[in-house]
Parts: C-alpha cells; structure tokens; sequence
C-alpha cells in the first residue's frame, strides 16, 4: 500500500498539486491513523492533508477517483518488480503444455493444454482479467510513463508481462485444431488489447500531466514570441496571463508598514521630555519610497504585430499591479490607451487598439513628436519610461533627440525590443541611435524574458 | 481541571460536535480527528458565516477546554499576540531600586565589584515576572491544553504569518530574553480565513487544510433543526430549499448558515407553518444584506417557493 501511496503522491503532482516530502509523510501518518477500508475517509484524509486550496482540492479529488478506479494490484503478488514479473511471464511462457493445469476444469472449460492467459480470457472471468492487467502494468511500471508516444510500448509491455508470446502459441495450435475456438479466442485477445490500451491511456492521464505541462510552459515560455503558432497563441496567452498573475501576487501586496530607518533622534527626545528624556518611545525616521509611475510606449505597427499582442497584455496586466501606468500605442502616430486598458477585458482592449492605430508602418519620429506635444507633462523625475517596440522606422528621421528629452525628463527609460541585438543598427533600425538614451536596453523576445524585463521594472520601486 | 475526552474515532467526534449543537459533515469530523491524531493545526477557509467560528466553539465545549481567541486584524503584532514586558511594572522597580541602591551597592568597595552586583539585577527585570502574556502565549501555558482559535487569519498582515510558524509547527515561542517555552499540552489550533488574502505557503503547509462551504441540502436541514427544535419539518424543508434556490442565483452576498438560523428564528417567531410569498418578500431583509440582492432576489421569489415546494414532495 505504501507503493500505492506513493504512486498516488506522482499522480497529485501530476494533477498540478504541490507535494512536497514533508506533506507525504503528514499524509502517511493521517493515512495510517484512518486507515484504507473506508475509501470515502481515506479521500477526506489525503485531501486534508495534501491540498491547500480550494482549486487543489477539486483537482485532487478527481485524481484521487481516476487513481482509485483502477484496480489496485493484488496484494499476494510481489510488488511491482519488472524483472521478476517478466521472469514471471518466460516462465510461463517456456511451460510445455503438458506441464499440468494452471486453472481447476470446470464444466465447458477451455482444454487444459492451454496457457494460463488464455484460459483466463477464454473463462471470461472480468475480475480476474482487470487484477492480472493491473498487476502487469505494475511489473511494466506503467507510473514511469511519461510521454503519448509512449502509450505503444507500455501497451505491449502489459501484453508481454501477461504472457502474450505463450497466447500466441496457443492460437496458433489452436487455429489448426480447434477454429471456432481459436476464433473466441482471438476475439477475447482484441477485447484485452483495448482494455490495456484504456488503462495505459488512464495511465498517461495520471502520471503523464505534470511531465507535459512543465515541458510545453517551458518550451513555450522560450520560444520567440513573433513566430508562435496560431495554435499556441491561445496557450501562449493563458501562460502571460499566469505571469501577469505572479507579478501581481508579488508586487501588489498592500504594504502598509513603512520601512523603519535610523533613530531620528531630535524627534525621539522631543516626545519624551516628559519623561525626563529617558527614551521610553523611540522615534524613527522613515524611508521615504517612490510610488511606482509607468509610462509604456507600444508598438503596435505591422513588423511587430505578433509581438505587440503580448506587450499590450502585459501592459494590461501592469495596470492592475501597478496603480499610476499611463499606456500609449502608436505605429504612425501615437494615442493614449490608459482608458481601454484599464475598462476593458484584454482581448476587448487589445481589438479596439488595433483597429485605432493597429498594423500601419510604424514612425517613431512623428509618433514620438505626438508624445512630446501632448503627455511630455505626464514625465516625472519618479517616471519609468518603458517603450517595447523594434526601433524599426521605416527610414524617417528617428527624432532621437525627442528621446533624449524624454529620457532626462524621467527617472528611467527602458526599452524592450523584440529582436535580437545582431539586427540593432542593420535595415532601418535605429536601435543604436536610440540606445544612447536608454538607462536599459533588454532583448526581449520570449515570454521569460518579459517576465523579467517587468519584474525588475516593478522591483525597483519595491 | 476539566475532563478531557479524546477523539477516539471519527464517528465519537461527530456525535460529540453535535452534542454541542455542531453538525459536522463528515469531512469536518475527519478533520478535527485528524488534527488530534496527528496534532496539527486546521486551517478552515469557506465564505463568512458557515460555521468556522462555531466550530472551535463546539470543540471547546466539547472537550470540555478553554477556548483562547485571537482576533486578527491589520496591524495586529507580537506585542499584542505574543507578549509583551510589563513596562510600567518594571519602571516601578527601577525606581525602587533606586531608593534601595545604597543597601544593595553597601558591601561594594570598587566600582567593579558594583556593577557586578547591579548586573544580577539587571536579569531579574527581563524575567517572567515582567511577561505579560498575550493569547498566543497564554494558550501555550494553559495546563489543561485549550483550543486556540486564530481567526481571521487572512485580516492579518504577512510578517503576522511568519510570527505564526514556530507555533504552529511546534507549539513553543521563543523570547529572546527568556529563551523557549514549550506548550504543556499542545492547544488545539483552528485557523480560520475567509480568502481575502492568499495565506503563504509556508503556513499552509502546517496545517490540514479544511474547505467549508455552503451545506448540502440535508445537512442544512439538520443543522437548522438542532438550532432552532421548535421548527416544523415541512416549514424547514422550504425554508432550506429556498434558501439553495437564492445560493444559485449570482448576488454580492450569498446567504449562509448563519443567515438560515436567523431566518428559520424569525419565521418561527413570525409564527409561518409554511413558506408564502408575502412572508418571504416581508422577511427577505433577513437573508440577504445588500438592497441590490434584495431586488434581484425580489422577481424570483414566487418560482423559488413554488421549486422548494415541489423538492419536498420528491425528497
């Protein structure tokens, strides 16, 4: 049972619930304390234990009735042992048909000269066919599975576990001595290989989920945002939400507590002349810290278009971590985007600003111009400026001297930009013109990398 | 000292909690088996008014402890949860050791052989005379063992939580000054939240985590009967199916066991023997505390008597 346990704490984590050792063992002692007969305490049990949230506990519980509706292998056999069991399997297998009957004879039983698998298939005993294929696939240690591709050779190691080769044999003496026998038989064998094939796939189901999911977020959180699949795009956006999340979590903390400095001592003596200036209540002089102030320029033009999707999602997130973010998005020229953001779901937003100023040919010299003619008063010394876009002008005049002005009107301008640093400067990118001005310049292409262009943002004012 | 009965199997704390007037579900009595069995706190989330306060109650009574509550609340402190030096009690005797000085330095012949001395009293200001416990510690001094209910935990502030962890996991605090106490018998610990918050993983971690949600229909049925006896059956199986019909539609305040028990008293006192629109509409303000609630509630009211009705014909 400790096996099973076990196997179930795979299945959990699988299921996306956190279950660290020191919570295995929580749940081993609650286990033992209930113990295993009661299957509907057993359930309350590990999901007391195991679960700390209300999602986890719903996702648990589904696991726990996927993981307990497969039968658990007998308790007689040796536990899950590849080795013995496949031992087990040849020596099955090797038995002459002679070697004695393997299942007592009953009335219409199958000929003794059979092998024990078919014999089983052929009494029709559901019971046992469900214990044999459960305790197959733990001698093939159907828990170590990981990808669908593997889903064939966990079928077939089930199958051979269960003595396969030896049914083969006997289908073959079969079909010359006995068809219509040999015919149920086969029958059965199709029956059993979809059976295998469920609970290879329930297998998958259970212990395969983690594996996949950390293997997709991680191949998609690296992947360069401008050339995502239209497939993954809905994924890809599910997995910005999810950063937006975290950095929500983190930042957004109300902190109410001031940060304590130094003993301000001049106050401190004040409040205690009473007291004969003993310090009895002590004074301190407090750190004064910035509230975050963002403003975000987005490109949105067509050579970023895939990209720009993105930086306005998480634009939009910023707005809820954030609470003074002013959004601008321009391509030929710039508008303000604070209102649509903040009013509206994201994909809502993200259509309407599209279709406002969405997929021209960006001009960062006339849209930076628009800037400086209407919001260059929203700048402050506490201002991070940050501009996600490729720098790519189309060969305008770059204005970089409006940037220059930005850039000393702010605390920080930081710029994000899609490509590579081997294009900055080739065609008409004007990134080096640009980069002078900037207190940073990030690549920022996948979607790690704008979780980390964003956190430090945050961070800095934290 | 009270005596104490154990939780010896899940079926004793079910039938103990209600003997206390807590119908527990059976997942609430697994729960409060397992903290006993495994000492561990139990951290109880769920919307506001489903029991999770009334629960450490019952178990107090039931095992006949002391219940310690310590409201949390933004700002709340180690000074206001833990301990706190007597202040005053200690100015108190430095001045009196002010006054005895000359008899207390009297054999000191250097200066040295005074500070000595003076040091020895310097110890007797930070001891336990000069402790004034709070309801953490107060809980953990109890030699009988108490129920230590830390509600609303997700009021409190975050550095709170990690205040929180050495008792949580080991029943003991630390005092700097004093050095450890270790509870004489571990309290029981009922944490409750309402989600406001997320709590950090390192809290949760110390606790079984118990979800309490709205009751089933049945269990309704039962609570509201053991609360309030004088209820008719037929007049309790529409006021509960009622109320499941108005949990279904979308309302800033979802009704729950606290309001059901208000409702059913009031009914009762209203003399109702069964469930009428007129009533209904009358006594609405009872269930649901938003004037928007009410209105939306306020159309569906003749078609949710009438589907109550209808469940108990069936049920």
């Amino acid at each position: 049972m400790r096996e099973n346990l076990h196997r179930f704490f795979r299945a959990a984590r699988g299921a996306g619930v956190h279950v660290s050792p020191a919570e295995s063992v929580d749940a081993m002692r609650a286990v033992a304390q209930v113990g295993l007969t009661d299957r509907a305490i057993l359930r309350d049990a590990l999901l007391l234990t195991l679960a700390k949230s209300q999602d986890e506990k719903l996702a648990l519980g589904d696991c726990f009735d996927l993981f307990f509706s497969q039968p658990e292998p007998r308790q007689d056999q040796p536990e899950a042992n590849s080795d013995d069991a496949s031992q087990d399997a040849d020596q099955q297998a090797d038995q002459s048909p002679s070697s004695g009957p393997v299942s007592e004879p009953g009335e219409g039983q199958p000929p003794e000269s059979l092998g024990p698998l078919a014999q089983m298939l052929l009494s029709q005993d559901r019971n046992a066919i469900q214990a044999a294929i459960a305790s197959a696939s733990g001698a093939a240690s159907l828990s170590d599975i990981r990808y669908s591709t593997q889903r064939g050779m966990f079928s077939s190691r089930i199958l051979d576990a269960m003595g396969l080769q030896r049914l083969r044999d006997d289908l073959d003496a079969l079909t010359a001595t006995n068809p219509s026998l040999a015919e149920r038989l086969r029958a059965a064998l199709d029956a059993l290989r979809e059976a295998v094939r469920d609970t290879v796939s329930q297998g998958l189901a259970l212990y395969a989920r983690e594996e996949a999911e950390n293997l997709r977020n991680d191949i998609l959180r690296n992947a360069p945002l401008a050339r995502i699949e239209r497939r993954q795009v809905a994924e890809m956006r599910a997995l910005i939400r999810q950063i937006a999340r975290r950095l929500r979590e983190r930042y957004s903390k109300p902190r109410k507590r001031q940060r304590r400095g130094h003993l301000d001592v001049r106050r401190t003596l004040r409040r205690n002349a009473a007291w004969g200036g003993i310090p009895f209540l002590t004074a301190w002089k407090r750190k004064h810290r910035d509230r975050p102030k963002i403003v975000a320029l987005c490109d949105v033009s067509g050579s970023v278009a895939q990209v720009s999707d993105f930086f306005l999602l998480l634009i939009h997130s910023l707005h809820e971590v954030v609470d003074d973010v002013r959004s601008f998005a321009f391509s030929s020229h710039l508008i303000e985007v604070s209102e649509i953001l903040e009013k509206k779901s994201p994909e809502e937003a993200m259509a309407e600003i599209m279709s406002k100023v969405g997929f021209g040919s960006s001009d960062y010299g006339s849209s930076l111009v628009d800037f400086e003619k209407d919001f260059m008063s929203t700048l402050t010394p506490q201002t991070t400026v940050i501009v996600l876009g490729d720098a790519r002008s189309n060969n305008l005049d770059p204005r970089a001297d409006i940037l220059r002005r930005i850039s000393e009107r702010s605390k920080r301008l930081v710029w994000l930009n899609p490509e590579g640093r081997l294009a900055w400067g080739f065609g008409d990118s004007e990134m080096p013109r640009y980069a002078t001005f900037c207190s940073v310049v990030r690549q920022c292409a996948t979607a790690q990398q704008l979780e980390r262009a964003v956190s430090d943002i945050v961070a800095t004012y934290q | 000292m009270a005596e104490q009965k154990a939780s010896t199997s899940i079926e004793a704390v079910e039938s103990g909690l209600a003997a206390q007037g807590y119908i527990a579900s059976r997942q609430i009595a697994t729960a409060v088996y397992l903290s006993q069995q495994i000492e561990k706190p139990i951290l109880v989330e769920g919307p506001a008014g489903v029991g999770k306060t009334e629960l450490a109650k019952a178990i107090a009574a039931w095992r006949g402890m002391k219940m310690i509550r310590l409201q949390c609340y933004e700002g709340l402190d180690e000074a206001k949860a833990l301990y706190e030096w007597k202040y005053a009690k200690q100015l108190l005797y430095t001045q009196i050791l002010k006054d005895k000085l000359g008899e207390v330095l009297g054999g000191a012949q250097t200066l040295h052989a005074a500070l000595e001395q003076l040091h020895d009293f310097g110890d007797v200001f930070f001891s336990k005379e000069f402790v004034e416990p709070r309801p953490l510690l107060q809980a953990l001094e109890q030699p009988g063992g108490c129920v230590l209910l830390i509600d609303e935990i997700d009021k409190s502030d975050a550095e709170f939580e990690s205040l929180l962890l050495e008792i949580l996991s080991d029943f003991q605090v630390t005092i700097p000054e004093l050095g450890t106490v270790s509870a004489i018998t571990p309290p029981t610990v009922i944490l409750t939240s309402n989600s406001e918050r997320d709590l950090g993983d390192a809290l949760k971690r110390r606790c079984l985590h118990l979800h309490i949600g709205f009751p089933e229909q049945r269990l309704e049925e039962r609570i509201v009967e053991s609360r309030i006896p004088g209820i008719s059956q037929t007049l309790r199986r529409q006021m509960v199916g009622f109320i499941h019909e108005i949990r279904s539609l979308d309302l800033k305040k979802l009704p729950s066991v606290s309001e059901t028990i208000d409702w059913a008293r009031v009914l009762v006192l209203l003399q109702a023997s069964e469930l009428d629109t007129e009533i209904v509409k009358d006594t609405l303000n009872v269930l649901l505390k938003y004037e928007a609630d009410i209105e939306a509630a306020h159309p569906q009211i003749t078609t949710f008597i009438a589907k109550a009705a209808r469940s108990n014909v069936f049920g």
